[in-house]
């Protein structure tokens, strides 16, 4: 019998895939030998007839398939393509509780079954303030104007016709809810990593930069410090945004998202992209810019998204997403089949730059490896991390730990909370830990 | 004069003052707004009240317009936390006194409502205008938004029953916000410039400083919390949130006789959504046969569930009795099926 632990890249039989949901409980429960007794049985449960043959191999490659022996569908058979029918199970989803009318709710990104960096356009989170709508393009206008007269010349509009005339910038950035992982700031209190840090997307953005438009109105910078930015939904949502990042040529206005137009969930047809700093800036079906000297304190700076602290007073205009990270896989509410080789894997992000390092415990954060980042590491965009690790089968606490390029190291709960306490509902980059018990299953806990 | 001389004029200019750059940059890109344009749009209220429109409302009037306009989502007293967190309550006499809120540092504060948390005045105008009723926004007249905030702040005991809100007397109404000093821009979280050069903030420095410690780095593992049993089953069937291969599967939470009842539950749903449970019953006539019924007079025959989509899809009239099924082409191919099925197995 091969010792199967010391052998990492180990290639899991397929027989697996047809274990009964009575089988895959016998293998939580710790029946891990199972696995290796079950391979032929397995087999020759599937295709009876074929027992005599089970004996020389596996009947998925003895036997060719439907797909191997007949035609397949034509060209455009779909002309927008979904995904495959046995993708059915990664979904946006609601956190129940969490919000009770739709219009003001949050729906959470599937992390734990992503890969790379790049968010499918059609799981990207979803947070709206009063519903969405699904925006005529030729209707969408874009205004530019000033707090008063003297800090532009010219106040404009731009349709989008306008606007995708202009020079064109095209950027990976992650956008994240300031709110991602709030849930957890008292204690753990979900299951799984879609709803502790589904908050999370990650997309190619392509528009023009804000500072070209100013600019073609005249700005005066030395008098307009700060830029309102308003949407076309019904809630008109507002934010303020400092000068300094659009005057960086970083803040633009995007039209496009991975390639197409913006869906209508995340802003179609125009959204503000504001690197590194919290969702609620990036504000959706953006209809209006304002210059100003002033910082507004909008509802969104003034009554939300503003940080609770031990002492009563609430952090004002706190805008930057910190490092952060997180495993995906294995992550909480999954279960490991069987002991052996896994690819740790997870995401790190910063507001503040590129990710300099990821470092990986297994032991609820004792020691720490250094982890493998697969490039191109890019600014204020999400990083794919991975390294390896043979589970023996014991208990296991796993944790991953960002550093940014400006040296700020990701803290953990006790020092988060030691600065903030525990009633904030935003900003938590915390250490995640995951646990995973004998029976394999991974569960969310926090190591102070 | 062409529009290339002029920006070839104004591109002098610009080099003549430093405070300019050069606009009109991209011919034929972009128009100047008309006034009543700008006008339409620009309804942003500042705190230094930049924006505000003139205007007055009293707290009668704003009760009549909550009453009306909000208390169906907020409570006739700004207090319901059923669909909104709660609007009013919460602030004390001595809070208004010394502009912050004792109970938000004291822990006795049950849930954080809006005045105990804002600390400019605009702020709650600014919204209530842009953006209330929350099925009819930007509906409010100015004279309304006044009212309905005079009520608010009635409700609050900022202001007595026989206050008049106006633009002339809002800034009055700021000094005696109860958390007016509640605020702090003393963090490292601002992306623009700091305090110190005219922003915000302390330039970006962070409250935190972890260490990146590679070994040993602490005696023992404190865990501070772990997942209640009610939250592993609060988000459903986990099992059913993860694919169904590769290095994981999602762990099965519920169990596949919770498993079947949320799926029933969703078909349950799928009926009532397309219409069904207007005429059907789970076990008895309504208006037609219940679903048990149904079933047993379907049971056994193979051709059953094809007769039956058709059926669906189509209309019927006779089997049970001379009131017609109407036509159900609304209803997708797919979930016809799924419904069927769903009966023909003993819908529940």
């Amino acid at each position: 019998m091969v010792d199967k632990t010391k052998q990492p890249g180990r290639l899991r039989p397929a027989p697996e895939n047809f274990l009964s949901e009575d089988q895959v409980k016998a293998v939580g429960a710790g029946r891990r030998d199972f696995l290796r007794k079950s391979f032929l049985a397995a087999g020759a449960a599937i295709a009876a007839p074929l027992a005599a043959r089970a004996a020389e191999g596996d009947p998925n490659i003895l036997e060719n398939p439907a797909w191997t022996t007949s035609l397949g569908q034509p060209v455009a058979t779909n002309p927008y393509g979904m995904p495959s029918k046995y993708e059915s199970q990664l979904l946006r989803r609601e956190s129940p509780g969490l919000a009770r009318v739709g219009g003001a709710s949050v729906s959470f990104c599937p992390l734990q079954g992503l890969f790379g960096i790049i968010t499918p356009s059609g799981l990207h989170f979803e947070r709206h303030h009063q519903g969405w709508h699904d925006i005529d393009p030729s209707k969408h206008r874009l205004m530019v104007n000033g707090s008063d007269d003297s800090l532009l010349k010219k106040a404009k509009v731009y349709t989008l016709d306008e606007l995708m005339r202009l020079p064109s910038v095209s950027r990976i950035h992650f956008i994240e809810c300031g709110a991602n992982t709030g849930l957890e700031w008292g204690n753990v209190a979900v299951p799984t990593v879609q709803y502790t840090h589904g908050m999370l997307s990650c997309s190619e953005f392509t528009g023009v930069p804000l500072k070209l438009l100013l600019e073609d109105c005249g700005v005066d910078y030395k008098k307009a410090r700060y830029v309102l930015a308003e949407g076309a939904d019904g809630s008109s949502m507002t934010r303020t945004i400092p000068m300094e990042m659009v005057e960086s040529g970083e803040v633009f206005v995007a039209y496009g998202q991975n390639g197409e137009m913006l869906r209508p969930e995340n802003g179609y047809p125009l959204r503000l992209v504001v690197p590194g700093v919290q969702g609620v800036s990036w504000v959706k079906w953006l209809r209006r810019i304002e210059v100003g000297d002033k910082p507004y304190a909008t509802k969104d700076e003034a009554v939300h998204y503003i940080d609770l602290l031990p002492s009563g007073l609430h952090r004002q205009y706190s805008s930057i997403q910190e490092a952060k990270s997180v495993i995906t896989t294995p992550s909480g509410g999954q279960t490991l089949l069987d002991k052996g080789f896994y690819n740790v894997s997870g995401l790190a992000w910063s507001g503040r730059g590129r990710i300099k390092q990821v470092d990986v415990s297994f032991d609820g954060g004792i020691n720490w490896q250094t982890a493998r980042l697969e490039g191109p590491i890019q600014n204020k965009a999400l990083t794919r991390f991975n390294t390896n690790w043979v589970w023996d089968g014991s208990p296991a606490i796993l944790q991953s730990r960002a550093i940014d390029e400006t040296g700020f190291v990701q803290p953990s709960y006790g020092q988060l909370r030691a600065v903030r306490g525990t009633k904030s509902i935003y900003h938590n980059n915390a250490i995640q830990s995951w646990k995973v018990a004998e029976s394999g299953e991974v569960s969310n806990v926090q190591v102070l | 004069m062409s529009r290339f001389c002029k920006s070839i004029l104004v591109l002098a200019l610009a080099g003549a003052s430093t405070a300019a750059l050069a606009f009109d940059n991209y011919g034929g890109v972009g128009r100047p707004a008309t006034a009543a344009e700008v006008k339409a749009w620009d309804i942003d209220v500042r705190p230094d009240f930049k924006g505000l429109p003139k205007g007055s409302g009293s707290v009668d009037r704003g009760q009549e317009l909550f009453e009306e306009k909000c208390a169906s989502c907020h409570g006739s007293f700004g207090e319901s936390n059923e669909v909104f967190t709660p609007l009013a309550g919460g602030t004390t006499k001595e809070d208004s006194k010394n502009g912050r809120v004792k109970g938000l540092s004291s822990g006795e504060l049950p849930q954080r409502t809006t005045f105990t948390k804002v600390a400019t005045i605009s702020t709650v105008f600014d919204y209530i205008q842009r953006a209330m009723p929350w099925t009819s926004p930007k509906s409010l007249k100015p004279d309304d938004v006044f009212a309905i905030l005079a009520y608010l702040l009635n409700l609050q005991e900022i202001v007595p029953a026989d206050f008049v809100l106006s633009d002339k007397n809002i800034g009055d109404v700021q000094k005696l916000l109860p958390n007016r000093n509640g605020m702090t821009t003393d963090h490292g979280m601002w992306p623009g410039a700091s305090a110190k050069k005219g922003g915000i903030g302390n330039g970006g420095k962070p409250d935190t400083a972890n260490k990146a410690c590679m070994k040993n780095c602490k005696p023992e593992v404190l865990v501070g919390s772990t997942l209640p049993e009610y939250a592993r089953t609060a988000h459903g069937e986990l099992a059913d949130q993860y694919r169904s291969f590769g290095p994981v599967r999602g762990t099965r939470t519920l169990g596949p006789e919770a498993a079947k009842k949320a799926a029933e539950a969703g078909t349950l749903e799928l009926a009532t959504k397309s219409g069904c449970m207007a005429c059907h019953g789970m076990k008895s006539k309504i208006v037609g046969p219940g679903y048990a019924e149904v079933q047993a007079r379907y049971q056994g025959q193979t051709d059953a569930e094809d007769r039956l989509v058709a059926k669906v899809k189509a209309g019927g009239q006779g089997v049970w009795g001379s009131i017609p099924m109407p036509p159900n082409a609304h209803v997708k191919d797919e979930d016809t099926k799924t419904l069927v099925k769903w009966i023909l197995s003993g819908a529940k």
